[in-house]
């Protein structure tokens, strides 16, 4: 697909960011630049923070913080408040800046999950032309025989970034496609198999049992399998995420985070608090509609391009 | 729905109550805490924050520190000023008599338009209106693909719009085609957009004035965050929209948005998505949801459901049985049956007043795949055998088992269960239904 690659990622980043920066930062540089730190800047500061869907409480343990420090006199002017928060989203995220390393040598197998309307199979389809253009070589198979279409629209992602898909007609039972699927990387001797799951939302006990299917049959089939269990997030979810991220990661295992949505004016903050929560590694982010649209997750970028 | 937020208010008022009588400073604390669990439920910041002050107006005053039971006081306002928050009553759709009457949905990417589209076709079959179906999304891979087959199994119409290139003028050839071809309503599903994509919203607004459609719908995730409340905003300024459709109202977070969205852009909520099947579209009730949100149960959604999925006379039937103690294994088995048709169990059971209270039923929910095993051990047994359970011995249990594809151990279990309900029906029949109503009834 055509992109402006002169940019870089960090510029997109920015420009995907664009929007958020407005909100976010503005708001932050009104209330810092040369101004003394007053009552009024923790209440400001709170409403931004939940604003970015921080969520309350962790806004509260924030702000508790760097009052804690206003008092110890370590923040002078408003300014300095800026760098303690960036300095602590920086700490938090950091932790989780782990990319996702695929040996070249095995059958590597992704299983992407997540609710509904998260941007699954869209991420498959940039995932797959990322690692393509890593020349791996890359199978992408259907398992989300639910929802009408889901495999034509996988399809059609298949023949975009050209590489093979397993499929079944719509209604099959997702774990013989992932049997399929698996079968065939073996035969063909794939790097990289990302598997495609119908969006559940993790209340759904029923759907849940499937995807613990899903795996159980894949660590039959190929040891160690699935690989990596790729949770999708969408970037303009509330504090939902975080129920998300820990009703998979209990039920299923989450080893990986993708982001989603960051193009909007949404500010994806809850992925701090998850970062802080369960310190499961952030993988990827997706900061617009372009096949390569989706880079592996950078702390500092991240962070940067909020501030910045 | 909101369990989460529901059991937060719960813990809140359960502390009021022990209080007994309200002061100034324990309507300040269960304020603070209602604050927090409003935020944490995506509730709009400024929306929080004119709430909050608005219940404590009401709350701090004499008329509650003279009351008698002032912690139900406080949960009253409480409650009142969600439902008025919500928009007081329910809300439908406005359709003219126009053919067709047009209906566009609109919202970002993910939110569920296309289900949607096909859930509120399906809502609007059922009033006998002929409805037709048509994809604007030229963008997503097999978005077209996904209305189609919806329309196929929902028997609605579809306009193929075949390899048109323009949004615009797909949706003057639906029209075109609804007009022709009989159809009084036809939905037009849109792409997916952001909100601060400039030629995307520029292309719903020419659909729009080509098209004027009767009902401009919102179509809205409920577990959005803080900023459901700017992207409404955006697609209300900018294309003007007549209401809004809360989706995937079937999770465990939902709501914030919910409550903020009348609010701030003072449209109504007219419909929510409550679920994976196309049947589950409900209208929009901000009492009930109010009351949800209370801890005071959806009771009035579950008796609308019974009374479509069980007919009267059979219920009347049961009840005869039971009074007579006459409740067969069969009864058993249809009755399973009928309360299938209400929709998933987890579904139902949270519809139950209370039932989010009790937190060790949270996970107890019965599964769906239990209920097929006790459908399939009564399926194995001989009509005999399901009129006269006593009959059952352990050579039968055996040959129940392996026609069911179970174990004798669950046939076991199975029975043990029904005569354990029988002894339940044998006392509530005497008891009458006062004794359930007073609260003693319990759920295992």
């Amino acid at each position: 697909m055509a992109d402006n690659k002169s940019g870089g990622f960090f510029q997109r980043l920015k420009q995907g960011l664009a929007k958020t920066r407005k909100s976010f930062v503005q708001n932050i540089e009104q209330l810092f630049t040369g101004k003394a730190i007053s009552p009024e800047t923790f209440d400001d500061l709170e409403e931004i923070l939940i604003g970015a869907d921080l969520g309350p409480a962790f806004t509260q343990e924030l702000i508790e913080e760097m009052k804690g420090r206003a008092k110890r006199h370590e923040l002078a002017v408003a300014d300095t408040l800026k760098q303690l928060l960036k300095d602590s989203m920086n700490k938090i995220l950091q932790a989780c800046e782990v990319p996702l390393i695929i040996p070249k040598d095995q059958v590597f197998t992704i299983m992407v999950v997540g609710v509904n309307g998260t941007g699954k199979t869209t991420t498959i389809g940039k995932l797959a032309s990322y690692y393509k253009s890593q020349g791996r070589s890359v199978l992408i198979a259907a398992a989300d025989t639910f929802r009408a279409a889901a495999i034509e629209q996988l399809e059609i992602w298949s023949r975009r970034v050209d590489v093979p898909i397993i499929k079944q007609k719509m209604g099959a039972d997702p774990s013989a496609v992932v049997f399929d699927a698996i079968r065939s990387a073996k035969a063909r001797e794939t790097n990289v198999v990302i598997i495609d799951t119908a969006g559940r939302l993790h209340t759904k006990t029923n759907l849940m049992e499937e995807l613990k299917k899903v795996r159980r049959i894949m660590g039959r089939e190929l040891p160690g399998a699935p690989h990596e269990t790729l949770l999708v997030l969408d970037a303009t979810t509330g504090q939902n995420a975080l129920v998300q991220a820990k009703i998979f990661n209990r039920e299923i295992g989450v080893t990986g985070l993708a982001l989603t949505k960051l193009d909007g004016t949404s500010k994806g903050g809850i992925i701090v608090r998850i970062a802080k929560e369960f310190q499961i590694p952030i993988r990827y982010i997706g900061v617009g509609e372009h096949l390569d649209d989706l880079k592996p997750f950078i702390s500092r970028e991240f962070v940067d391009a909020l501030f910045e | 729905m909101f369990e989460n937020l529901t059991e937060k208010l719960d813990s809140i008022f359960k502390n009021l109550r022990g209080k007994g009588v309200l002061t100034e400073d324990n309507v300040k604390a269960a304020l603070k805490d209602i604050r927090m669990a409003l935020l944490e439920a995506d509730v709009n910041f400024k929306v929080v924050k004119d709430f909050v002050e608005d219940v404590r107006e009401r709350a701090v005053g004499q008329e509650v520190l003279k009351s008698i039971t002032p912690a139900q006081q406080i949960v009253k306002i409480v409650h009142d000023r969600l439902v008025h928050l919500m928009g007081d009553e329910s809300s439908h759709l406005r359709l003219s008599g126009r053919f067709p009457s047009p209906i566009m949905l609109a919202g970002l990417q993910g939110c569920g338009k296309t289900t949607t589209a096909a859930k509120l076709a399906l809502f609007l079959l059922a009033q006998e209106r002929r409805v037709c179906l048509v994809s604007a999304d030229i963008y997503r891979p097999a978005a077209m693909d996904q209305l189609k087959i919806l329309s196929e199994k929902i028997h609605a119409g579809y306009y193929d719009a075949g390899g048109l290139p323009d949004p615009v003028q797909i949706c003057v050839q639906a029209v075109e085609y609804a007009k022709s071809n009989g159809y009084d309503t036809l939905i037009i599903d849109t792409a997916g957009r952001l909100h601060v994509d400039a030629a995307l919203m520029d292309e719903l607004r020419r659909i729009k004035e080509v098209i004027r459609p009767d009902e401009i719908l919102f179509v809205a995730d409920a577990m959005t965050g803080q900023d459901a409340v700017n992207v409404a905003e955006t697609f209300n300024s900018l294309l003007g929209i007549d209401g809004v459709i809360l989706t995937k109202m079937d999770g465990d977070a939902r709501g914030g948005a919910a409550l903020s969205l009348k609010k701030v852009i003072g449209k109504p909520i007219k419909f929510v998505g409550t679920g994976e099947k196309t049947e589950a579209l409900e209208l929009f009730h901000p009492e009930r949801m109010a009351s949800r949100i209370l801890g005071m149960g959806d009771i009035l959604t579950l008796v609308e459901k019974a009374k479509t999925a069980i007919d009267e006379k059979s219920a009347r039937e049961l009840e005869k049985k039971i009074r007579k103690n006459e409740f067969t294994l069969q009864d058993l088995k249809d009755q399973i049956l009928q309360i299938r048709k209400m929709g998933p169990l987890q579904d139902v059971l949270g519809m139950i007043p209370g039932f989010s209270k009790i937190k060790a039923l949270k996970n107890a929910a019965p599964d769906e795949g239990e209920i097929a095993k006790t459908v399939a051990i009564i399926d194995s047994m001989t009509i005999k055998e399901r009129y006269n359970y006593q009959i059952i011995d352990g050579r039968r249990r055996k040959r129940i088992a392996r026609g069911s594809g179970t174990t004798v151990q669950d046939v076991n279990r199975l029975l043990k269960n029904y005569t354990e309900m029988r002894k339940m029906m044998k006392k509530l029949s005497k008891g009458g239904m006062k004794s359930l109503l007073r609260g003693n009834f319990s759920f295992k």
